[in-house]
C-alpha cells in the first residue's frame, strides 16, 4: 500500500464529517473514492493532504507514518492534489504556473525564475495536455475545462508518486473528459498512482480499481468495481433514503 | 541577456544618472529638501512593495521598523559613538540587516494570519514600537526625544549627502525588487499572492519565501529610517513612528501600481512634490489636505488600478487595435 488511512476522524462542531474511516491505496492503482454528496470525500482529501487536521486516526504514506500532515512537506515527499474548483495562478502564464510547481532546494531561490530547461519541460507537459499553444497566455484567461487540465498538468511538475484528484471531470465537456481519462491511464501505465474522487460512475467503473465507497464519513464498501456496484448497501446509500 | 532586461538596465541607469545629477544642477536647498523627501517616500514605498506588493499581504506596520532604524542609529550615536560625517551612513547596512533579523520572529507569528487580520496585526506593531519609544526612558529619553550630533557637512551643500544616501537606498530597493522579480523567489511570491493554499499543495516553501521578502523589505525600511534620523538630527516617538508616513507610502504604491517595479517610485514622484507644493501654497489654511486628496482621487478615478498597470493596458489595447486594423487593410487589399 502506498497510502494507508486508519480510523481517521474529523468533527466540525456537532457534525462528524469523517468517522473512523480506514482504506488503502495500492501502489500503481487508480483508486476511486466515491459516495453520495456530503459523505466526507473532500474532508478525507483535506485530512490526507494536510489541509485540515484530523481529530484522531493515522496516515501512512510510502511506508512512513505522517505524524503532522503538512501540505508543503507532503508535496515534497510525493503526495499532491488538485482541488474541486480548478485552482490556477490566474495572473501567471501557463509556463509560470508549471515552473512554480517545480520543487527546488532553498538555495535555488536566487536562480532565474524560469530557466531554459524548465521552460522546455513545461512546454513538453503542456503539449501532452494540448495546451502548448497557450503557453504564454495568462492562466486566468483559460476556460474552466482548460483550467482543469492546467491544474492536472501543474501537479505533475513535482514528479509525485501519488496524485489525489478531486472531481477531475466535474463541469467539463465530454471531449475533455475523454482527454483527462486518457491522461490518467497513460500516467498510470508509467507508474503513477491516483486516488480519485469522482461522481461520473461510468468513468469510475471503466478506470478505477479498487473502488472505496464512503457514506456518512465511514467506509461502506471497498473492492473491485463490479463487486462494489452490486453491493446492496452501496445501492441503498445511493438510491435509498 | 534578453532585450527586456537590457531595456530595464538602461531605464534604471538613466534614472540613477538623472537622480545623481539633480542636486548638482539644482542648488536651491528647499528643492533638494523636497527631493530628499520624495526619494525617502519612493524608497519606503518600493520596500513596502517588495513584501506587500508581491505577496499580497498588506502590512501596515513597516513604519515601526523605520522608527526602529532611526532609534537604533540614535542610540548607537549616544552609547557607542560611530563617528561623524559620512561614517554613520556606512554603519547603516548593519542597522538594516540587524533590525530585519530582529523583526523575523515577530513576522513569523504575524504571518500566521492573513488578509485583514494581517493588516491589523501589523498595524499594532506600529503602536507597540511607539509605546516602547515612549517608555524605555533610559534608552530613548521618552517623549523628550533624542538629539543626534549635527553632521559636519559644509553649509552650502548640507543636504547633498543625505540626498545621495536616500537615492542609494531607493536604487538598492529597486535593484532588490528587480532581482527578486526575475528569480525563483519572485515566482514563489507571485504564486503566494495568487493562491497560497494551492502553492502549499505543490510544495512551495511559502513561509520561507515570505520571510525572506519581509527581511529584505524591513532592512531597506530601517536604513531609510536611519538616514532620516541623521538628516533631521532630532527624533521623538510620534515622528519616528508616524502612521501618516506609513499611509503615505502605501497610497503612493497603490497610485503608481502595486506589484510593479517602478509603480511606487512613480507614485512618490507624483504625490510628494504635489503635497509639498500644496503645503507651501495652502498650508496656512488646512486646505492643502483637501488638495492632496483631490490629486489622489482624480488619479484613482482615471486610473483605478494605478498609473503603471493602467498605462500598460492602454498601450496593449492600442497595439491590439493597430494589429486588427492592419489585418483588415491587408484583407481589403487582397480583395481588390
Amino acid at each position: 500500500m502506498l497510502l494507508e488511512v486508519e480510523k481517521l476522524a474529523k468533527r466540525f462542531g456537532g457534525v462528524t464529517a469523517v468517522d473512523a474511516c480506514s482504506f488503502g491505496v495500492p501502489e500503481g492503482s487508480v483508486t476511486a473514492l466515491v459516495g453520495p454528496n456530503g459523505s466526507g470525500k473532500t474532508t478525507a482529501f483535506n485530512l490526507i493532504t494536510g489541509y485540515a487536521r484530523p481529530d484522531s486516526g493515522a496516515i501512512r504514506f510510502a511506508g512512513a507514518s505522517v505524524r503532522r500532515p503538512d501540505p508543503v512537506r507532503l508535496a515534497r515527499r510525493g503526495l499532491t492534489r488538485t482541488f474541486q474548483q480548478a485552482r490556477v495562478f490566474a495572473g501567471l502564464t501557463l509556463v509560470q504556473n508549471l515552473v512554480a510547481a517545480l520543487q527546488q532546494p532553498w538555495w535555488a531561490a536566487a536562480r532565474h525564475a524560469v530557466r531554459p530547461h524548465e521552460h522546455a519541460r513545461a512546454l513538453e507537459l503542456l503539449d501532452e495536455f494540448g495546451l502548448a499553444g497557450l503557453a504564454e497566455e495568462r492562466a486566468g484567461n483559460l476556460s474552466y475545462g482548460q483550467k482543469k487540465l492546467l491544474e492536472f498538468a501543474t501537479v505533475l511538475m513535482g514528479e509525485p508518486r501519488l496524485v489525489l484528484l478531486d472531481e477531475p471531470t466535474a463541469g467539463v465537456n465530454p471531449i475533455l473528459v475523454e482527454q483527462i481519462e486518457e491522461r490518467i491511464r497513460d500516467l498510470n501505465s508509467r507508474g503513477l498512482t491516483f486516488l480519485v474522487v469522482e461522481h461520473n460512475m461510468n468513468l469510475v467503473m471503466r478506470l478505477c480499481d479498487p473502488v472505496v465507497v464512503l457514506d456518512h464519513g465511514t467506509k461502506l464498501a471497498e473492492g473491485r468495481p463490479d463487486d462494489v456496484r452490486n453491493d446492496p448497501r452501496v445501492l441503498d446509500a445511493y438510491l435509498g433514503g | 541577456m534578453s532585450r527586456a532586461s537590457a531595456a530595464g538596465l538602461v531605464r534604471g541607469g538613466a534614472f540613477a544618472a538623472a537622480g545623481v545629477a539633480f542636486p548638482f544642477v539644482v542648488h536651491a536647498a528647499w528643492i533638494v529638501n523636497i527631493g530628499i523627501l520624495t526619494l525617502m517616500y519612493a524608497a519606503l514605498a518600493t520596500a513596502w512593495n517588495l513584501f506587500s506588493g508581491y505577496t499580497g499581504y498588506i502590512s501596515l506596520g513597516q513604519i515601526a521598523f523605520f522608527g526602529l532604524g532611526a532609534y537604533t542609529l540614535a542610540v548607537t550615536f549616544e552609547h557607542v559613538g560611530i563617528g561623524s560625517g559620512y561614517n554613520p551612513l556606512f554603519a547603516l547596512p548593519l542597522v538594516g540587516a540587524g533590525v530585519g533579523l530582529a523583526s523575523l520572529p515577530v513576522a513569523w507569528i504575524a504571518l500566521r494570519t492573513r488578509h485583514m487580520t494581517f493588516a491589523i496585526v501589523t498595524l499594532t506593531l506600529l503602536f507597540v514600537v511607539q509605546q516602547l519609544a515612549f517608555n524605555l526612558h533610559s534608552l530613548t529619553h521618552g517623549s523628550s526625544g533624542m538629539m543626534l550630533p549635527t553632521p559636519t557637512f559644509g553649509i552650502a551643500n548640507y543636504d547633498r549627502p543625505f540626498y545621495l544616501a536616500m537615492l542609494a537606498l531607493l536604487l538598492l530597493a529597486l535593484g532588490l525588487c528587480w532581482i527578486v522579480l526575475r528569480s525563483k523567489l519572485g515566482l514563489m511570491l507571485l504564486a503566494i499572492r495568487e493562491d497560497e493554499e494551492k502553492a502549499r499543495g505543490l510544495g512551495v516553501r511559502v513561509t520561507g519565501a515570505k520571510l525572506v521578502a519581509w527581511w529584505l523589505s524591513i532592512a531597506v525600511t530601517a536604513m531609510v529610517g536611519g538616514v532620516w534620523a541623521y538628516y533631521l538630527t532630532f527624533i521623538y516617538p510620534e515622528s519616528a513612528v508616524d502612521p501618516l508616513v506609513m499611509i503615505g507610502a502605501v497610497l503612493m504604491t497603490f497610485l503608481g501600481g502595486r506589484g510593479t517595479l517602478w509603480g511606487p517610485t512613480i507614485g512618490a514622484l507624483v504625490l510628494v512634490p504635489a503635497q509639498q507644493y500644496l503645503l507651501t501654497r495652502l498650508g496656512a489654511s488646512e486646505l492643502y489636505l483637501v488638495g492632496y486628496s483631490a490629486v489622489f482621487m482624480v488619479v484613482l478615478l482615471v486610473l483605478p488600478r494605478g498609473i503603471l498597470p493602467s498605462l500598460r493596458d492602454a498601450i496593449e489595447r492600442a497595439r491590439e487595435r493597430q494589429r486588427t486594423r492592419g489585418k483588415r487593410i491587408s484583407r481589403s487589399q487582397a480583395a481588390a
